[in-house]
């Protein structure tokens, strides 16, 4: 069914080749044009009045002086646009029971969190409408916040609307698993607290909002990775109809995931552009990124795991609490990072019995949602972390502890206890490759020798499985109107080029550049012919777009189907050129060649200029078709699962509590690799931002809801020089549900790299009575698990 | 995050500017690298409504020898502390400093005498002055002044700098062939402001601690002596035994206060590490 093995030296074989990004360039050169480079004709801009109470009741808001001062437009609060959007409400329909209260732009009468949009000031300038935001007078009742997860699972309901603070509750149980602990011969337990974190893109969330009540046409240039959603939400909510409503995402610098939630403040600048029928920006700026951008993570887990004297893992139960915002977001909801958690616990490894108990809480802070890696550092590190605690606790090697306890390569396909139906995976020659790059038995050598020196070395392993490829089964059975499938136009030009617009989008990750490699490969032309556009819904088709690893093995697919069409019609014009059968013929390095000969006929710019120009000369009845639309919807397994392996070497210096990374080691399954470059790009920078959740990333808040570290003095990114090495290794199955056979890799790195590093540090602290068990493991938590302060 | 509008002008000279400051009724506010300044106004913390900028004046720059002292202009930038074989050879300590202070591209704007009025706590370079015995120079309507490094920092963000007064220079007095140097610092990442650091500045002899001045940062509202452990250790060798008593009187000296990482108790340890480790590895100025 996978077309490509040993394909890699035919001309123009662009599957499986490091080709670079043909938009770096003009990126590096400072050419790419965001939401922020663009200036419209009557544009205004916006600012918001924020509110410095993480819950309380809206007294009185005084607007006069903010109206009167000159470059002011215009001053919108509550009602004001209330009075022209539908409300929306982020819940799902395949989570049962799920609530949240409804949603409008900015608030009626209470406010939820610190830093929640309160006023909306249009002016001709962003500092005019900063200096007017100075002179708006909110006055806010203080209401006693919700801060504290275990408190809101039974303190009275912060929402009127709800009876009380839990958002979504479920629980998974396969059976057995009480009589498995009552078997068991060693049972571990451990207790787990994650921070909160948030994505800190580069390019802050920005858009310019402009509608037109000529034509009733909304325009929106918004810095999104789903164009295609917020056509829909902003249709849907704003009463426009969809084909009037167009959203064009320019460069784009980061998502992670952060990008395709609906925020308030992008809601209140198209509600005033439609009131203003001007044209308004709003741009972000990082103050503002901390306070309403989504965060992700904040769950208190208590894992057990039960085994028997061969240490085999005979059973798992888990308790996850999960806090979210004040409401749970839309569309996607904030309980999808809950249910990923308890679903990929022990994801890796060969028991039945399970039972997980999840609660999602609402609290006064900024929203939760989905973010890169998405439920799944959470179950890795925590399963993980389990399996490194019995492997202390009977003795074995962590490398032995897994290599029993996985489920073996040959073994597939499988369903998991929690449900899942894994088609095939590589856990034990990932593992074994792991083993092997990071020449473990030399660093276990070396880490005795440093330990005689009073230098604590830890070494660090976990597996994961990674959510790929979703099918409907995501959002769209939920009610989400959050499409799983993708459209692709190709067209070719009169020169014999092709033009490829397709509804993946490019947010720096090179998804433009696998889509340009899978069309010139399958249409054995040179990749300089393609020309690749993305993210505008009035010129792509409609479609998925970015997110949760669905780019390269949807998107990929979809352009690959695309591409064998438009090369069947070429050749079937071509067949009549040259009077031969279509069947006979295939294209190479730009001509029309001889299939089995090879032997050049003529060149493919030949065809399209006879084709385009003269058309005349081809039979009569002849209708070349020269561009093809196709759409792809994954069919088959409802996700594509990839796996993968990370190992992490730290030194720990425990008068400080410092912590040194020394080197990480990844090995990855993504299926079919179209570009390896992109894939280690990817790698590396997810393993980063894991790295970053395990050290220094967290979101600080107070007991009044108030966030405490919201500037990037204060809330640790990882950079350049705290991060180690990293050595990547491939392995490669496919999935036969594609003819591409490509899986995601998007999330991989983030997936398992604060697991592993949590086990090296542990690992390094063996002896010394200490085990770390939250994240980020800072200095002082180090310190007080080693008892120094 | 823009600031509210102000007006800007560049004097031609000290004098210039000082009148400047005057004429503007005190709404107004020096701009050297604009490394700390800039961030302020942006925020709107501060919303002065004249910035005065003083970066280009000749008589505020240059590193030179003077009687005994090296002096350095008030608007030599980071970079250059960084970069100067006269600073290496004569005020080691700051040039141990200074790599510390911040990343290159702050670094190549922010300047010595605006990081001295700042009198940001947790900066690098006005510790070190204290630790240095350094002179600060300034200059009013009225005329020059000098004062001490250890009268200038008087509390958080607050110098012996009256309104309108410009520092002008700073003279640190030169290293010594006995001179023993040493500075670290522990942050979360490189170039962070740090959580503590501390420098050190000695006269050995023969093994024996003539004087000592030991100066932190990070631990309190201003950058801090600590007298008592510099008392602790003259007259001394740096034995095991003298590192562990100068800590625990660091121990009782030092009452720093917590940030939302950073607990007092953790500050406090970090500290004593800090010491322990910089007192066994004082080294000759080059
Ligand atoms: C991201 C970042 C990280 C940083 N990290 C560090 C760090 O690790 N360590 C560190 O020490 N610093 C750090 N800094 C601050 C930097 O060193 C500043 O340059 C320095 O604190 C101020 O110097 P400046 O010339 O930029 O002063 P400005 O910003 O121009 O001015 C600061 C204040 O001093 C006043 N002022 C300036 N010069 C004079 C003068 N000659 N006389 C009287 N008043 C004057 C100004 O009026 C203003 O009030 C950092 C800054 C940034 C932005």
């Amino acid at each position: 069914m996978n077309a490509f093995a040993g394909s890699i030296d035919r001309p123009n074989s662009y599957i499986g080749r490091s080709v670079s990004r043909p938009n770096a360039k003009r990126l590096l050169e400072g050419r790419g044009r965001y939401v922020t480079d663009l200036v419209l004709p009557r544009m205004l801009h916006a600012a918001f009045v924020r509110s410095p109470y993480a819950h309380g009741k809206i007294v009185s808001i005084d607007i006069e002086e903010a109206k009167a001062l000159s470059g002011v437009r215009a001053v919108f609060t509550g009602e004001d646009l209330a009075s022209i959007c539908a409300p929306w409400t982020g819940t799902l329909e395949h989570f049962s029971n799920m609530k949240s209260p409804p949603q409008v732009p900015l608030p009626l009468g209470k406010v939820t969190w610190s830093g929640q949009p309160v006023v909306l000031i249009v002016a001709d300038s962003r500092a005019i409408a900063e200096d007017a935001a100075e002179l708006v007078i909110v006055d806010i009742e203080e209401l006693p916040a919700l801060a504290d997860p275990v408190e809101a699972m039974s303190a009275a309901a912060m929402s009127q609307e709800l009876a009380d603070n839990i958002c979504f509750a479920t629980k998974l149980d396969s059976g057995g698993v009480e009589e498995a602990f009552d078997a068991a011969d060693t049972t571990v337990e451990q207790s787990f607290v994650f921070g909160r974190h948030t994505a800190v893109t580069l390019e802050p969330r920005a858009i310019v909002a402009d509608y037109d009540p000529s034509e009733n046409r909304l325009t929106a240039h918004h810095a999104t990775q789903t164009p295609y959603q917020f056509q829909d939400v902003y249709s849907r909510h704003y009463g426009i109809p969809e084909a009037n409503v167009r959203v064009i995402a320019p460069d784009i610098g980061g998502s992670f995931g952060m990008k395709l939630h609906v925020y308030h403040e992008e809601m209140a600048v198209v509600g005033a552009s439609i009131r203003l029928g001007r044209p308004i920006k709003y741009v972000a700026d990082r103050m503002e990124s901390f306070v309403s951008d989504i965060h992700a993570r904040d769950h208190r887990i208590t894992g057990r795991l039960a085994l028997d004297r061969d240490g085999r893992i005979t059973a798992m139960d888990v308790d996850d609490l999960t806090a979210i915002g004040a409401f749970s977001s839309y569309p996607r909801t904030s309980a999808v990072e809950g249910n990923q958690v308890i679903r990929l616990m022990g994801a890796p490894y060969d028991f039945s019995s399970y039972r997980a108990n999840l609660s999602v809480v609402f609290q006064n802070k900024v929203q939760t949602s989905q973010y890169r890696a998405v439920g799944h550092p959470i179950a890795c590190a925590v399963t993980e972390c389990l399996v490194d605690a019995a492997a202390r606790e009977l003795g074995l090697d962590p490398f032995e502890i897994r290599e029993r306890n996985l489920i073996p390569d040959s073994s597939y396909p499988r369903t998991s206890p929690t449900g899942y139906q894994f088609e095939k995976l590589s856990h034990q020659v990932c593992l074994a490759r792991l083993k092997s790059i990071m020449n473990y038995d030399a660093l276990r050598a070396e880490q005795a020798d440093q330990r005689q020196k009073g230098i604590l070395r830890g070494i660090g392993i976990a597996l994961f499985v990674e959510i790929t490829n979703p099918s409907p089964a995501f959002y769209g059975v939920g009610g989400a109107r959050i499409s799983a499938q993708d459209g692709a136009i190709l067209k070719l030009t009169p020169s014999g080029e092709v033009h490829c617009s397709i509804s993946v989008t490019e947010q720096g990750q090179g998804t433009e550049t696998i889509i340009g490699q899978i069309v010139a490969d399958q249409l054995g032309i040179d990749r300089e012919k393609v020309r690749v556009m993305t993210g505008d819904t009035d010129t792509t088709p409609h479609g998925g777009a970015t997110w949760a690893c669905r780019g390269a093995g949807i998107g990929g697919e979809t352009a690959l189907q695309a591409a064998r069409k438009l090369k069947a019609n070429l050749l079937a014009v071509a067949g009549l050129i040259l009077q031969a059968q279509p069947g006979e013929l295939d294209i190479r390095a730009d001509w029309i060649v001889e299939a089995v000969t090879g032997q050049q006929r003529v060149r493919l710019s030949e065809v399209a200029r006879i084709a385009f120009f003269r058309s005349d000369t081809l039979p009569p009845e002849t209708q070349a078709q020269l561009s093809v639309v196709h759409h792809y919807a994954p069919q088959g397994y409802p996700f594509a699962f990839t796996n993968g392996a990370q190992g992490c070497l730290v030194e720990v210096d425990a008068e400080t509590g410092f912590v040194k990374i020394l080197k990480h080691w990844v090995v990855e399954d993504c299926g079919r690799i179209i570009n390896p470059l992109l894939v280690d790009e990817q790698v590396r920078g997810g393993v980063v931002q894991g790295l970053g959740a395990a050290f220094f990333e967290e979101c600080l808040y107070n007991e009044e809801g108030q966030l405490t570290n919201g500037s990037l003095a204060d809330y640790l990114v990882p950079m350049a020089c705290e991060m180690p090495d990293i050595e990547i290794s491939h392995v490669e199955t496919p999935t036969r549900d594609t003819e591409l056979g490509a899986k995601g890799c998007g999330e991989a790195g983030t997936a398992a790299a604060s697991a592993a590093a949590m086990n090296a540090v542990n690992d390094a602290l063996v002896g010394h009575g200490a085990v770390l068990t939250q994240i980020p493991m800072t200095p002082t938590r180090i310190l007080r698990a080693l008892g120094t302060i | 995050m823009k600031a509210r509008a102000f007006d800007y002008m560049r004097p031609k000279c000290v004098q210039e500017a000082l009148e400047a400051f005057v004429s503007a009724d005190g709404d107004a506010s020096y701009i050297a690298g604009g490394q700390s300044l800039v961030p302020a106004l942006a925020l709107r913390l501060q919303a002065p409504g004249l910035l005065i900028d003083i970066a280009r004046l000749d008589e505020l720059r240059g590193l030179s020898l003077a009687g005994g002292h090296l002096r350095i202009g008030a608007t030599t930038r980071h970079c250059e502390i960084l970069g100067s074989n006269l600073v290496r050879e004569h005020a080691p300590l700051l040039a141990k400093a200074a790599p510390f202070v911040a990343h290159p591209a702050i670094r190549n704007k922010g300047t010595f005498g605006g990081s001295l009025a700042l009198a940001d706590p947790a900066s690098e370079f006005p510790a070190m002055a204290l630790a240095l015995d350094a002179i600060i120079e300034i200059a009013s309507v009225e005329g020059s002044r000098r004062v001490g490094a250890g009268d200038f920092f008087i509390d958080l963000y607050e110098t012996a700098l009256q309104p309108g007064e410009i520092v002008t220079a700073v003279y640190v007095p030169l290293a010594t062939a006995k001179t023993r140097t040493a500075f670290d610092e522990l942050a979360r990442r490189r170039g962070d402001y740090a959580i503590v650091g501390a420098g050190i500045d000695a006269q050995m002899q023969g093994g024996f601690v003539e004087r000592m001045r030991i100066a932190f940062l990070s631990v309190g509202s201003t950058p801090v002596r600590v007298r008592a452990v510099e008392a602790a250790l003259t007259g001394r060798q740096l034995t095991p035994e003298a590192i562990r008593q100068a800590q625990d009187v660091l121990g009782t000296e030092l009452d720093p206060v917590g940030d939302e990482h950073t607990p007092p108790e953790m500050r406090r340890h970090l500290a004593r590490v800090l010491l322990g480790r910089l007192l066994g590895r004082l080294e000759a100025s080059r």
